[in-house]
This record gives structure tokens, sequence and C-alpha cells, in this order.
């Protein structure tokens, strides 16, 4: 369980922090029951099936012997378990009752998942016209379909060709000004083995990252699962937007080292999630000096760096690595097409590195969890389609620009504010006048109140291990035009029957 | 066995940043012979007409042999169709966007299906029970996470493939106690065998969690007995552990009534604190000669594995792509029906022809029946019966016949002086002309 922290003694200043937070324990772990028990049947074909416990020693088996059940390691055992995670219980509800504005209009409306469906046309498109010609390669011997170029045994780090069109690709959507080097670089199935590869190269079990909160649920288990990485929450404030400050990362830090806790490195996302910063430019070199003064890696995810809308540039941090100023070896970039190019489906990652063991290593581990060629073959078409690319990039970030500004508006008319944000696919949205109590407790209430009676999925800055109470993340791009009064009009019955 | 090298962990004058243990281990094993063999092949790989004089890959288990009956597949079909399944181009959006870890039911179903028609019905495959991994390497690696902790041990038989050393220990920590198999018995698994291999391990205080196999073996290129496999399962409900078949090869079996799956022995038992310990691995890169596309699969009898493989799938998911592409390819029956069958026959045709052309120049093989490779005899050729004796022969295979073929010692082979020696991945020509190559060497041998 979770370290609940005594907001209001906090904030207030005043002293009485042990009953501050034997309360909020308590009603916190009664919530967790009440929310249990709320939740509904999951359906038929989910991973919930239970086998009848039958006792051992009553059930024989024919050679004579009683035998025991036969179990699973204990890294497995957590992972049978129900997730107690807000952003997975939603996820889940969702999925019992999914709104369709055509065939189920009173159903669950999805603002918890980031992804973007806003340029399917476009994609479309380009796969109806290009698909076949980018997969099926020519014979040279007859002309037909030659399946060897996409059958066999290919480096699993990625062809050189996939490399060469990511390389271009991320310095492009980049700002133009960073160059990233195909020999650096090792292509996999997903943000999520990214992640975890890059984990496991630079930190030991029982090792930490320090990572800005509030940050993307899914980094607990990406993270946590395999590797046994702690990650060390650095709380940013809305004072400053929750951007990171240096001071943070060095009370943390200290903090964690007076624990025994060995920190490894930083990892951040960049533009960040949930709330949809872009790091500036002095950020991230301030963040680079401090990993540099102690010792130890910065990750920086940039899975979002194409799906900027805002007035900001976009710096990558390989720009600020390679400004002479630094230690190269340190910096480490994560990437993937499932959100700039709305692909989550096809599985593409980049792991980007600066340090030769560490792109050795993982081109190694890619065995794992390396792209199947014919994607990658796709691949290399799709990016390397430079008139496209432009037209489609274009096209993203101004319709994200554009339903971003329909959502906050949206909300703001409700009198609802949301943080500043300038990219990503979702929005960091004040609630806080919604909440009964202004605590941990009060924001899993409302989310249990949006999820059931307003019926809409939004991630509770809970989840995301935010340390202000009453924050949401809710994701727009998958949402039509007509879906947001909808939206706006259960919210605004929701808070209407909570001040009634 | 995973020591990390010798790095200046401890003392950091220079601020050099560190790495973890797993990124600085040896334990992935490229270093050893069985990878370095492949790095002369990249240094001067044979080509047929370019460089008929370099060296012939025979160190990779690839099937080469049908491609043409898949690429007749697939320019038959509507291309539009298989791409994006039954809806064509508009199916693109959810294609696109899914991510879920259950997997297309569709592709479920596909495998279900074609894993019964290897069995030739004799087992039948649940689709609920299929979880999809990007390939078997990592279906074997996700499998040793969820029943075994760090330091915790899987038994396997030897001679195993040598790719289990990083498969199964590398990230996961754990190890792996060998269970010795020799030519006395065609290198079958015996109970004394199992009991000895479990024996080792308990007196070093490991703890085993399971019993590894690969059914058809890699590297004998044979199929485990009925009778071996009943016992097996007795040991593992007798010791409680776990029994993981790895049936990557089911289907390049010669003779489909020659390969008895673990998947029919548990089809008649109904204990499920018998069957709940036994999980199947596949895969389509060897059968279906499809390495490049990333499929694998765990089929477990065990619900709470099931589960549990499918969160941590998320590490390893397969594409929508190839879901699509592959779903209704492997659920037409008359398609794989076919394959399967010419399939067969091409491979066992292949191994008639090396071993034949062995016994010309005096090698004997291992009997086998099934795989894309053979395993041969040249204990005669040492001149000492040690590691470092087949290791000298084997050097003189790759400098002076061009042959980059795998010593039996990378594959933890207790007898020395045998040799994997694959067949599959390359054209008739090519293989002739690499049991020319042996033949000449043979002749020279036996003429001083």
């Amino acid at each position: 369980m979770r370290l609940i922290v005594p907001l209001q003694g906090v904030v207030q200043g005043r002293g009485g922090l042990f009953v501050g937070s034997l309360i909020p324990c308590c009603l916190f772990y009664f919530l967790q029951l009440y929310l249990k028990r709320r939740r509904s049947p999951p359906p038929p074909d989910s991973d919930s099936t239970e086998l009848p416990r039958t006792s051992s020693r009553s059930s024989l088996f024919t050679r004579g012997n009683s035998i025991g059940r036969v179990r699973v390691s204990s890294r497995a055992s957590p992972l049978a378990k129900p997730p107690d995670s807000p952003y997975y219980i939603g996820l889940d509800r969702v999925k019992t009752d999914p709104y369709d504005r055509v065939t189920n209009r009173d159903g669950i409306i999805q603002l918890g998942l980031a992804e973007s469906t806003l340029c399917f046309d476009l994609l479309q498109r380009w796969m109806s016209e290009n698909l076949m010609d980018s997969l099926m390669m020519q014979s040279d011997v007859d002309g037909g379909f030659d399946v060897s170029s996409i059958a066999m045994y290919q480096p699993f780090e990625g062809l050189l060709e996939v490399r060469v069109a990511f390389a271009d690709f991320m310095s492009r959507i980049m700002g133009g000004n960073v160059s990233f080097d195909p020999s650096n670089m090792v292509i996999t199935a997903g943000g999520t083995p990214a992640v975890e590869v890059l984990a496991f190269c630079l930190a030991d079990h029982g090792n930490a990252f320090l990572i800005p909160s509030p940050y993307y649920p899914g980094f607990d288990r990406d993270i946590k699962f395999r590797t046994g990485v702690e990650l060390i929450p650095v709380h940013c404030r809305s004072s400053d937007n929750f951007t990171v400050t240096v001071s943070a990362l060095e009370q943390a830090l200290s903090q964690a080292r007076k624990r025994g806790s060995k920190v490894s490195g930083i990892l951040f996302s960049n533009p960040s999630n949930p709330v949809g910063n872009i790091l500036s430019r002095e950020t991230l070199h301030a963040i680079l000096s401090f990993a540099q003064e102690k010792n130890i890696h910065v990750i920086s995810d940039e899975i979002f760096a194409g799906s900027v809308y805002g007035d900001k540039e976009f710096v990558s941090m390989a720009e600020v690595a390679a400004s002479g100023d630094f230690d190269k070896s340190r910096v480490h970039i994560i990437y993937g097409l499932s959100k700039d190019l709305s692909l989550p489906g096809f599985r593409t990652g980049v792991i980007y590195s600066f340090h030769e063991d560490v792109v050795s290593a993982a081109k190694k581990l890619m065995r794992f969890c390396s792209m199947p060629v014919p994607v990658q073959r796709i691949l290399i078409s799709l990016l390397s389609d430079t008139r496209f690319i432009e037209e489609y990039m274009a096209a993203h970030r101004q319709r994200i620009r554009d339903k971003h500004f329909l959502f906050v508006e949206g909300l703001k008319q409700l009198g609802i504010p949301c943080a500043e944000s300038g990219g990503g696919l979702y929005c960091w949205v004040d609630m806080s006048s919604l909440l009964t109590s202004y605590s941990e407790k009060g924001e899993l209430e409302l989310f249990e109140k949006l999820l059931s009676v307003a019926k809409i999925n939004a991630t509770p800055g809970t989840a995301c291990y935010c340390i202000e109470p009453g924050w949401f993340r809710c994701c727009f791009t998958a949402l039509a035009d007509e879906d947001i009064p909808v939206i706006m009009e259960r919210i605004k019955l929701l808070a209407e029957s909570s001040t009634s | 066995m995973g020591l990390p090298l010798m790095m200046e962990r401890s003392t950091n004058n220079n601020n050099v940043v560190e790495l973890s243990r797993v990124a600085v281990s040896d334990t992935h094993g490229e270093d050893s012979p069985y990878f370095a063999g492949w790095k002369a092949y990249d240094e001067n790989p044979y080509e047929e007409s370019h460089n008929p004089s370099g060296v012939i890959q025979m160190g990779l288990a690839e099937n080469q042999v049908s491609f043409d009956l898949l690429e007749r597949y697939l320019e038959k079909k509507n291309p539009e169709g298989s791409m994006w399944g039954s809806k064509g181009a508009p199916g693109f959006r959810e294609n696109a966007l899914f991510q879920d870890y259950h997997g297309l039911k569709s592709f479920r179903q596909a495998m279900a299906s074609f894993m019964q028609q290897i069995r030739g019905g004799k087992a039948r495959f649940d689709p609920d029970r299929i979880v999809l991994t990007a390939g078997a390497t990592a279906a074997n690696e996700l499998l040793t996470f969820i029943l075994a902790d760090p330091n915790d041990a899987l038994l396997v038989p030897t001679p195993y493939y040598p790719g289990f050393d990083r498969d199964l220990r590398w990230r996961t920590g754990v190890r792996i106690v060998p269970i010795h198999c020799d030519s006395s018995n065609h290198f079958q698994i015996t109970p004394e065998a199992l009991e000895q291999a479990y024996q080792t391990a308990r007196d070093a205080n490991i703890r085993v969690r399971g019993v590894l196999i690969t059914n058809p073996s890699n590297p004998l290129g044979a199929t485990v007995q009925k009778k071996v496999l009943e016992d097996l399962l007795d040991f593992c409900v007798r010791k409680n552990i776990h029994l993981v078949s790895d049936e990557i090869y089911s289907g390049s079996v010669f003779h489909a009534s020659e390969f008895t799956s673990v998947a029919e022995i548990v089809e008649n038992i109904d204990d499920v604190s018998v069957k709940e310990r036994v999980h199947i691995v596949y895969s389509l890169s060897k059968d279906l000669g499809l390495p490049g596309f990333r499929v694998g699969t765990i089929y477990s009898y065990n619900d709470n594995v099931v589960r549990t493989a499918r969160r941590m799938s998320s590490f390893t998911l397969v594409s929508s792509q190839t879901q699509q592409l592959l779903a209704s390819m492997l659920s037409d029956e008359e398609f794989t029906e076919k394959y399967i069958r010419i399939n067969r026959e091409r491979l066992r045709r292949r191994y008639e022809t090396i071993v034949e052309g062995l016994k010309k120049a005096g090698i004997e093989c291992l009997k086998g029946n099934a795989g894309l490779f053979c395993w041969m005899n040249l204990g005669f050729l040492l001149d000492t019966k040690t590691k470092e004796g087949e290791l000298a022969l084997w050097d003189v295979i790759l400098k002076e016949l061009k042959l980059n073929i795998s010593p039996g010692s990378s594959c933890h082979c207790s007898e020395y002086g045998w040799f994997r020696v694959c067949f599959a991945n390359m054209s008739e020509k090519t293989l002739d002309i690499a049991l020319k190559r042996i033949h000449e060497f043979m002749d020279r041998q036996s003429g001083f």
C-alpha cells in the first residue's frame, strides 16, 4: 500500500500528522474494499476464471499418491491478482459497457487510453495505396512474390533500413536540429519492452529510478514487474505547472540514499504524461547536469514528441546531450509510433542510447521482443515517404490542437480548469471543485462516481502518484466533436447532483 | 554461468556511469563457438554464383524448403483480404489500434486448429489457453519467469539447444541443471538420469521448479518416446514440479505417426493437479518457415499460468498485422493440410540425402526422424576425446571445409565428437556441395 501523505496536515501546516495519516489510511482500505465489491462482474471471456479449489488430499492421483498443487514463482504471484490501480480498473470497466455513438449512447466513454484516431483517414489511404508494395518484395528470378524477404531470420535489432528510416523520421519530428545515428538504435516490439530492456541494462534488482510525478501508471508494471527496479516518485506541484525541479530531485535522491536505496537513474517523459508539459531546454539541461553530478543515467521517454500542439517547441534530450557539455553515454531515449502515428497495434518501439555497451546489450535482448520483418518493411516504406509524413504530422498536430481547444473550452464552461499543456493526447484536469473532500479518498470517490454515474473513465491522479488530489487525466484524441458536449453534459449533471 | 565481467564498479574516479549486471554479463553466450562460426559465415558467406567457395551455413536451423508453398498461397488469396482480415481496408482501423494481450480470437483459433492438425487430431487445443509471444525464445523466457525464481533450477536433458543457456537464464537468474543422456540408448531420458539431476540440484541446495524438454529434440533430430513422456510426467508429479515441452519442431516430424505430444498424454487425464503442471511452447518459425514473423505461443493447462503469462506478454506482443496476416492462412485447413504433408515429405527427403551422403563418406548419424538437422558422430576423428579435441576438429571443419556446424559441447553433450548439421536452410545444390566437401575431407583423412 502506498504511503498516504496527510495532505490537509501538510497544506495547512498543522500537527496531528499521526491521526492525519491513520484516518486516510483506514478510509483508503475501506474504499478499496468498497470499490472491489462494487466492481461489476467480468465479461465471460476475461481472464479471471478460477479453478475450483479441491483439497489435495481428496483428489488422489491415479498412481496412488496424494500430490500438492504445483506453484508458480513468487515474482509471478502479484501478476495473478486482479489489478488494483484505478488506471487498470477504469480501463476494464469501459470494456463491460463501452460507449458507442450509435448503438450504446449510455455506455461508458473512454477517456483513459492515450490513443489517437484523429488521422486514421490519412493512414488508411496510405495503407490501401502502398501496403502491398511495401510488403511484397519482388523476386529477382521470376518477378513473383519473394516470401523469403519477410520470412527469414533477420538481425533482431532491426534491419539497417528500418533504423535509418526511424533515425530520419525522429530527426524530422523533433525539430530538425538533432540527428540520430542508426547504429545507436535498437528497434523493438513496443514502448513497453523498450523501457523494460533499458531498465534491465541500467539498473540491478533492488536499484531505483527517480521519476517525476505525476507519471504514467503503466511504468509501475513496465519497470517493476520483472526487473525488480523500484520507482521513486519526485513530486511536482501545480504551482510549477508540475514541472520537475532540481531541488526536488536532490531531495528525493538524498532521501533515497538515507533509506539505503541505490539510485541508478532518472526516468521522465517529455512531453510529460499525464500533464502534457513540454520540458524547456533549460530544464533538460538542469536534469542532465544533475545526473552528471550524481553519476547516474537519464532516460527520456519521448513517445509523444510528434504530438505537440502548443506554442512551445519540443527539444529532444538527444539534442541537449550532443551539445558538448556532457558525458553523453549516460543518456538514453525511448520512442515508438503508438502515439504519433496511431499504430499501437503494430508494436513499434525504439531504444536509442549513446552508450555503446548499452546498445550492444540491448541488441542481444531484442531476441525476446523484436519487431517482425513484415512490419519493418511496411515502416521502411511509410517513414521514408517524406511527403506523406509531412502531411500526416501537420494534420495530426492541427487536429489535436483543435480537439484540445474544444475539450478544454467545454470544461472551462463548467468552471473546471486544466493545467497548461503543449503536447500529448490528453489534458490534466483539475476537478478538485467536485471533490467532497480534498483528499485521496475524495478523489477516488469522484473517480468512482465519474465511472458509475457520469459513465466516464478518466484516470485519477492517485494512479499517477500525484501529490495533490483532484487531478484527472482525460484523453480526448479518440473522440468525435459531437462526443464532447455529451461528456460535458454528463459532468455537469454530476457536479449539480453533488452540490444539491 | 552468468558471472559478471570485471568492471570498475566500486571505484568511480573518472565518473564512468555504471551498467547493470545483466548488461555486463556474458550469459548471452555470444562468445561461444556456436556463435563464433556464425561470424565466420558473415565474413565469407557461401553464395552459389558469386562465392562458391565461401562458408556454408549449416549451423542455422531455418526451414526454407517450403517457401514456394507459402508464396503460391499468398499470391493466390486476395492480398487485401489477408492484410486486414475479412473487412477489407476498413479493418485497418481496428488492426492499428489492437494491442490487447489476449490476442485476436481468430488468430488464436487458427493457431489451435493448426496445432491440432499437426498432431493428427490426437489432442485438442483450447484457443483460450493460447498466450501469444514474439517468438518461442520469448515464450521460453516468459515461462521461466513464471515458474521459477532467481537461483531456482530447471532440469534440461543434454544435449540441448545452446540458446537455452541465454533464454532461460540471462534475465531470469534461473539455473539449468543438466539431465545427462548418452548414445548408449540413443540419448533418451532415463528415470535414473532424472533422479540424478534432481539429486545434484538438491545437494547444491538448489530448488528445482521443473523439467524442460524439446520434443522433437534439438539437436538430436529425434522424437521423444511415449513411454519416456509418461515417465517424465510421473516424475514431475512425484516431485511436484512443472513440465515444459518445447514442441517447436512438431510439424517437422517426417512421419506424423512417430510423434507423441505431451498434449496427447494429458488429453486422457482428468486430474487437474496433474494437468496443470504441463505447458507447451510452440512457434511458426520452424514448421512454417516464418522466423521473421516472430510468432510464438505458450499453451498451458494451468489457469493461473495462462492468466499470468498473458499479462506478462505485454513485453513481447505479436503485432496485430502478423496476427491478421496469418489468421486466415492458418485456418485454411485445405492449405495447412497440404503444407504440413508436403513439408514433412521434403524434410524427410533432405534428411535421407544428407544421411546417405555422410554414410558414403564413412560417417554415421544418430537415427533421426524429425527436425531441420541431423546429429552426426565424428568421435572417431578426434585426437583426444575431450572438449578441446572436439573444438579442434570443429575449427578444422570451419576453416578448411568452410562448413559452419555446431559442436556438441556447445549443446552440453557429455560425449565428445557429436555435431549438429542443419540441412533445410539451403538449396539441394548447396547441400550437394557441402557433402562433396565432406567426402573430399574424409578421403584425405583415410589417405594418411
